[in-house]
């Protein structure tokens, strides 16, 4: 078990920065562009860290709190998530609900910090990540149910075991498919990607993840890149995992497979990205309650 | 002389200040009233002290015939506001209280404009202390109030590369309920500089009235003079005029729809037009040596001759950047996703536009004819320049496809020109300048209408210099455009007006 704690956690802290990195050469390439070094994203990282910690005299504990949390919550949440492969490192009755719920406390520290700061700008942020977010909820927990009333079991490790490439080929297909569908959207609304939210605009008023960000900087602020890529990682391996259910047995093959199908997504996301403008915010949460809708009738099919 | 009816002057023409009559304060206003009813708009309106007492002057235009109107009185310590039925005046009327301590009684949003202390040591309307800077941006904003009012300001700082300007908003959840807007950070009382000029750094001066708008501004101020001083621009230094305020237009337009494109985060047509207002900033210093055109223009003719060789290389790269320019751009706007974004965000009615008097790419996005183009002294203009664009919606899509589609008109315009540059001088001397005189000037920016005035004392110097930006107009509209929209559409809103601070705040 201490093995996959450590197999875990290496593919997690070293991994994690190569998707934003993918993801921005590819929008780079759509717009013809060279763009940063594939890398950049660790230099970034290096930069930062190197920085003094700068705290506004009017914040408390819970400013940082935000960053350390969110940075805690993705190595958490991936010990309980077979990374392709690799299984669960742990694993026990009801770990999807913590799965799911360890994101909603990174958000709760995330949006407290940011409301920390007093700055109007942070608070409507935090107003529309925790609304958005609510919305997202419910599309995410039907995704597992769909996935945990195939496998007859309430463990992540199970419900993403071996089975599930066998799934694909029963009458449970077309449900798959649909909350592929759904989980997809869930990974860009939770990462704050074009559509939904804009990660690289500069501009206050349109910001939703990043506006709650905007007054941590220096070694703080790595560490809310470095968890945002942690949790790019950990929500992508779910949808990767769901998509190319393919075991070998063999661990690095596995490994292989599993960047593989990260890269793969992260290269997808950077397409989205650089077709699509993003939505105006009120049609937002209506897109959300669309997925919720279809992967509430995915649920249905399952049990039919 | 018996003043029945404003006195009458071609476009850049000139006027003895003797033979505009002075009239009483309610004749004036009536006649300004009934020229606006019959569809004349101010496009300056500014006071001089002369021996009579402060003396104020409004400049009017008729779009489509391409006269200007003049008409002067005597203004009191104070005089009652004509904002109330004509609120294109409101910031004429602010700007004046500012400058010379008269109060326009009535005015229903009497604050000041720049924040600069008053010209004439006159007691300051708003009583701030004397003898001291005002404080920027400090007034008495507008306020909403109730449970689930909340106001958010936005700079004077802000997180781009772009001028200082306050924002506040006042909003009930995501909706804007009112949004003002504060400026005059940049204040560098370019108009009191120019008394006594021209001085040898006027038309450098000129040139950076508002940056982005050299060439404009350059053009107005060059045609005041030369019709003070009577002298006739060659055709072939009006011609290379012509190249750059069109260059000008395309590079600035050009980074707009990329702007626009990069706001709503469409991130192709954002990065091939960053790449392509590069590329028409460089033909610009292809003629000049200049990017943004500065040292073309000068008072008499411009001072950078277009050689054959020059105009070939010029054509060739327009053949390569055309085609370009055009597969950018309609990406953008043959994207659902961005349509989406576009249509119906930031609407201005016709209505409020002639109201609160827009001129250029907003007000042509009413459907308002207002370019003035059509009636620009020089020929040049006349023979090229078939008809404005206009669109009707006045959101945010009708200002980003009037850019598009002048773009498409100013490369044929640009292809005319470079094959039809008449041969001659560039360049002739410019001396004296009428004594006791009146002139006004104009020329469309790409941002809209640069209107310049001066008026000469009695040893041919300037007296009183008057300069209106576009954006002096127009930041109003913005505001109104944010009435009732989603506070996160602003940025796209303000893009698509993409209005000069420091044009404004001179």
């Amino acid at each position: 078990m201490l093995g996959r704690i450590v197999l875990h956690l290496l593919v997690l802290l070293i991994l994690s920065p190569l998707l934003p990195g993918v993801i921005a050469k590819t929008k780079a390439l759509f717009a013809g562009r060279i763009g940063a070094p594939l890398l950049q994203p660790y230099y970034d990282l290096a930069r930062l860290m190197r920085k003094e910690f700068i705290f506004s005299r009017t914040t408390t504990w819970v400013f940082l709190a935000g960053p350390v949390v969110g940075l805690v919550v993705p190595l958490l949440a991936a010990q309980l998530m077979p990374f392709g492969g690799l299984g669960a490192s742990l694993s026990f009755r009801g770990d999807l609900v913590l799965f799911v719920y360890l994101f909603g406390l990174a958000r709760f520290f995330t949006a407290a910090s940011a409301l920390d700061t007093g700055s109007s700008f942070e608070g409507m942020g935090a107003v529309r990540e925790v609304t958005f977010s609510c919305l997202a909820e419910p599309t995410l927990l039907f995704a597992l149910l769909v996935l945990a009333c195939g496998a007859d079991s309430l463990t992540l490790n199970d419900l993403l075991g071996p089975a599930l490439a066998g799934r694909w080929h029963s009458g449970q297909a077309a449900s798959l498919a649909l909350i592929a569908v759904c989980l997809f959207v869930v990974v860009l609304v939770e990462n704050s990607r074009i559509p939904f939210d804009d990660p690289n605009t500069h501009l206050e008023l349109t910001m939703i993840h990043e506006v709650m960000v905007l007054d941590h900087s220096g070694p703080a602020f790595g560490l809310v890149l470095y968890g945002a890529a942690m949790k790019l990682l950990v929500l992508g391996a779910l949808l990767v995992r769901l998509v190319l259910p393919l075991q070998t047995g063999h661990v690095l093959l596995d490994l292989l497979l599993l960047v593989a199908g990260l890269v793969g997504l992260a290269v997808l996301i950077g397409v989205v990205e650089s077709t699509m403008a993003r939505l105006r915010l009120p049609r937002v949460p209506q897109v959300l309650v669309g997925t919720t809708l279809l992967s509430a009738f995915a649920l249905v099919l399952v049990l039919r | 002389m018996s003043g029945a009816q404003p006195v009458c002057l071609p476009v850049g023409g000139c006027l003895p200040l003797a033979e505009l009559p002075r009239l009483d304060y309610e004749r004036f206003s009536r006649l300004l009233r009934e020229a606006v009813q019959g569809g004349a708009r101010v496009v300056s309106y500014f006071a001089r002290p002369e021996t009579d007492g402060l003396t104020l002057y409004a400049v009017l235009l008729a779009d489509g015939d391409g006269r200007i109107a003049l008409l002067r009185t005597t203004l009191g310590e104070s005089f009652s506001s004509l904002s109330p039925e004509l609120p294109q005046l409101q910031l004429f009327e602010r700007e004046i209280a500012e400058q010379y301590g008269v109060r326009p009684e009535g005015h229903p949003w009497l604050k000041p404009v720049r924040f600069h202390a008053g010209w004439t040591g006159a007691p300051d309307v708003w009583q701030r202390e004397a003898g001291r800077h005002p404080l920027v941006g400090d007034m008495a904003y507008y306020r909403v109030a109730g449970d689930e009012i909340h106001e958010v300001a936005v700079g004077p700082v802000h997180a781009g590369v772009i001028e200082p300007g306050h924002f506040r908003f006042q909003c009930h959840g995501e909706e804007v309920l009112h949004l003002e807007i504060s400026l005059g950070y940049q204040h560098r009382a370019i108009e009191k500089i120019l008394r006594g000029g021209p001085h040898p750094a006027t038309v450098y001066q000129m040139e950076t009235a508002a940056g982005d708008t050299t060439i404009g501004h350059t053009w107005a101020y060059a045609q005041l003079l030369e019709s003070l001083a009577g002298v006739q621009v060659p055709q072939r230094a009006q011609v290379i005029r012509a190249i750059g305020l069109e260059l000008e237009r395309l590079a600035n337009h050009v980074g707009d729809v990329g702007a626009l494109a990069g706001d709503v985060g469409f991130l192709p047509t954002s990065s091939f037009c960053g790449r392509l207002r590069g590329d028409y900033l460089n033909l610009s210093a292809e003629i000049c040596g200049s990017r943004f055109g500065r040292g073309l223009v000068r008072p008499g003719g411009v001072s950078f001759d277009l050689e054959d060789a020059r105009i070939a290389t010029l054509q060739q790269r327009l053949k390569v950047l055309e085609p370009e320019t055009c597969g950018a751009i309609d990406l953008c706007f043959d994207s659902p996703s961005v349509l989406a974004r576009f249509e119906g965000i930031g609407t201005v009615s016709a209505q409020d536009a002639t109201a609160l008097g827009l001129v250029g790419v907003a007000a042509r996005a009413c459907g308002l004819a207002r370019d003035l183009r059509q009636h620009l002294v020089p020929a040049v203009w006349t023979a090229a320049f078939a008809q404005p664009v206009l669109e009707e919606d006045g959101d945010v899509y009708a200002r980003g496809n009037v850019r598009r589609r002048e773009i498409v008109a100013s490369l044929a315009l640009l292809g005319y020109f470079l094959d039809q540059l008449p041969a001659g001088d560039t360049r002739v001397p410019v001396r004296e300048l009428a004594a006791d005189s009146l002139a006004v000037s104009c020329c469309e920016g790409w941002r809209g209408e640069v209107v310049h005035a001066a008026i000469t004392d009695r040893d041919g110097r300037i007296d009183r210099y008057k300069i209106v930006d576009p954006s002096f107009h127009n930041w109003s509209g913005l505001a109104l455009a944010l009435r009732g929209q989603q506070i996160s559409d602003f940025p796209l809103c303000n893009k698509s007006f993409n209005l000069s601070y420091c044009g404004f705040d001179l």
